[in-house]
């Protein structure tokens, strides 16, 4: 049986305590510098809003009416500018991506040269438009209201034309009561379309006139500068007393028909997004109120009333006399 | 830090690192165009993530064998009511600014914020009894029976998630898969030994 003697391990030969404490904090510093700092990294790569800055191009030749007309049409109003980081990063496009902050940077590098809208159907002179000849009618300045079905809203400067002009050229045949407009189709330049969260292609639709009023636009940019691909790039709809869904990005078809066309949200949830979705404080969503709204950039502390038809009831109220509003919502 | 030991403070800092981190961005105004709504939705997202951690800490003691982990689970649960208040507090402010009379009318009218109403509730109670102290005088059996309303609160609040997306139902989804699978380990460690009682397919019953 060995029996250890007490001095068999010289006293020269064990740690010093302040050594050993030392070696000790200096593990536990590097486990605490070590933990957060992958918690940092996991929490930055999950939970991080982009801020990407788009790169538009100039466009040329934006004209514009006298202020006191084009408030009276409500092709302007008097309120502050969403700021362009906003407009731009902060965008619902399932194509891309189905969080909103996420939208810009999947887009970003998305392709829109060259591009073609076909109008097509119902129509006396069908035609594809290249996207230089969609540039060539006459493009002005509107400000618009934005408001999301979701609740927030915004003031975008956008720039385009008249649905009206273009649907003029094609020559609507007199059986044309409706217009659908469909999304570009292409897995490849939109990501998101690989996922079943949506119908693609993307589909709305409008009635005639209400796609023939002055204030339905075809939208080729915003803030003076070729529309970014969050925003719907090259061209897309701007129907400014709907709910932001019903204004198609990134169109590629429009086809005047005889009958409603089926529109994607009311695919996906008809008890919560119908055909006309014109903005209505007074109908709500059936999982959350519409009757207010977060203007974006504006203080979080503060909402504002939603109003009738986004505020442009002056302008549309008379394509709906006679309509129930709660049961065509 | 004689009774605070070094792994539960380890612990306790990383849990903070994300409100920090959040905070952090609020300040330098790089939390996006809608503030609020990422403030919510992060907050919304953390308590479900320590909840489901707290949840993991049976499962994951059990089959590897790590009784050490419990000691975690308080201050787990403790993190995930934590979070959870703060989301709740983001929403009221966040609801008081869409509907500044009607908050309890909005609940009812909103089914997705009462089910995450009732998530936070559940919590209450289990927040209020995890001092030792409180164990000792609820007794180990009751103190156990009434913090099984964890698993009501975990359903509630996956539920609450995923009825408030609009379509992209992935995520919530997934969080309901992991909720699915640590209360399935619970009902096949209670359920499955003496009897495989409602229970069919791969269990084998006795010959």
């Amino acid at each position: 049986m060995l029996i250890k003697k007490p001095d068999e391990i010289k006293s020269s030969e064990i740690t010093d305590k302040t050594v050993y404490l030392n070696r000790r904090l200096f593990m536990r510093g590097a486990a605490l510098l070590g933990t957060t700092a992958a918690t940092a990294l996991l929490y930055r790569k999950l939970n991080q809003p982009t801020s990407e800055k788009p790169a538009g191009e100039k466009l040329a030749n934006i004209t514009q009416a006298p202020q006191d007309d084009r408030l009276r049409q409500g092709f302007t109003v008097n309120e502050k500018l969403t700021p362009i980081e906003d407009i731009t990063n902060y965008n619902n496009f399932y194509e891309f991506s189905t969080n909103k902050q996420s939208v810009a940077s999947a887009s970003q590098g998305f392709v829109t040269k060259p591009w073609t809208v076909s109008v097509e159907g119902l129509v006396n002179k069908p035609k594809t438009f290249d996207l230089d000849e969609l540039l060539r009618f006459p493009q002005e300045e509107r400000v618009y209201r934005l408001r999301c079905v979701e609740g927030w809203s915004m003031v975008i400067p956008w720039v385009g034309f008249p649905l009206s002009a273009l649907l003029g050229k094609v020559e609507p045949g007199s059986q044309a009561k409706y217009v659908a407009f469909q999304t570009l189709f292409d897995p490849q330049r939109m990501p998101n379309q690989t996922t079943g969260v949506l119908d693609w292609p993307y589909v709305e639709g409008l009635r005639l006139d209400e796609a023939m009023h002055p204030l339905t636009i075809l939208a080729t940019g915003l803030y003076g500068e070729t529309l970014p691909p969050p925003d719907g790039a090259p061209i897309r709809l701007v129907v400014p007393w709907k709910y932001g869904f019903k204004s198609i990005k990134s169109i590629v078809k429009i086809s005047l028909v005889a009958e409603e066309p089926p529109t994607t949200w009311n695919i996906q949830a008809p008890n919560e997004y119908g055909f006309y979705s014109n903005v209505n404080p007074d109908v709500p969503h059936p999982r959350w109120s519409q009757a207010r709204e977060h203007r974006i950039g504006e203080s979080s502390f503060s909402s504002r009333p939603t109003l009738l038809f986004n505020g442009y009831a002056e302008q549309v109220a008379n394509l709906y006399t006679g309509m129930d509003l709660r049961k065509n919502f | 830090m004689k009774d605070t030991p070094f792994p539960k403070l380890l612990l306790f800092i990383n849990a903070l690192v994300p409100l920090v981190l959040l905070l952090w961005d609020v300040y330098h105004k790089r939390v996006g165009a809608n503030p609020l709504e990422f403030v919510t939705r992060t907050t919304g997202m953390l308590t479900l993530v320590f909840l489901l951690i707290t949840l993991a800490v049976t499962p994951v003691r059990k089959t590897f064998a790590l009784n050490r982990l419990v000691k975690f689970r308080r201050m787990l649960g403790l993190f995930a009511f934590f979070y959870g208040t703060l989301h709740l507090l983001t929403y009221i402010w966040f609801d008081r600014y869409f509907n500044l009379k009607s908050v309890p009318g909005d609940v009812a009218s909103r089914p997705f914020i009462a089910v995450g109403m009732m998530a936070f509730i559940l919590l209450v109670p289990l927040a209020i009894t995890s001092t030792d102290k409180m164990i000792k005088r609820l007794g180990g059996k009751r103190w156990g029976r009434l913090h099984s309303l964890v698993y009501l609160a975990g359903i509630a609040g996956v539920l609450h998630f995923w009825m408030l997306v609009k379509s992209d139902t992935r995520l919530p989804l997934t969080f309901g898969f992991i909720l699915a699978l640590l209360l399935a380990f619970r009902a096949l460690v209670k359920y499955s030994p003496p009897a495989p009682k409602g229970f069919s397919g791969s269990v084998v019953p006795p010959r």
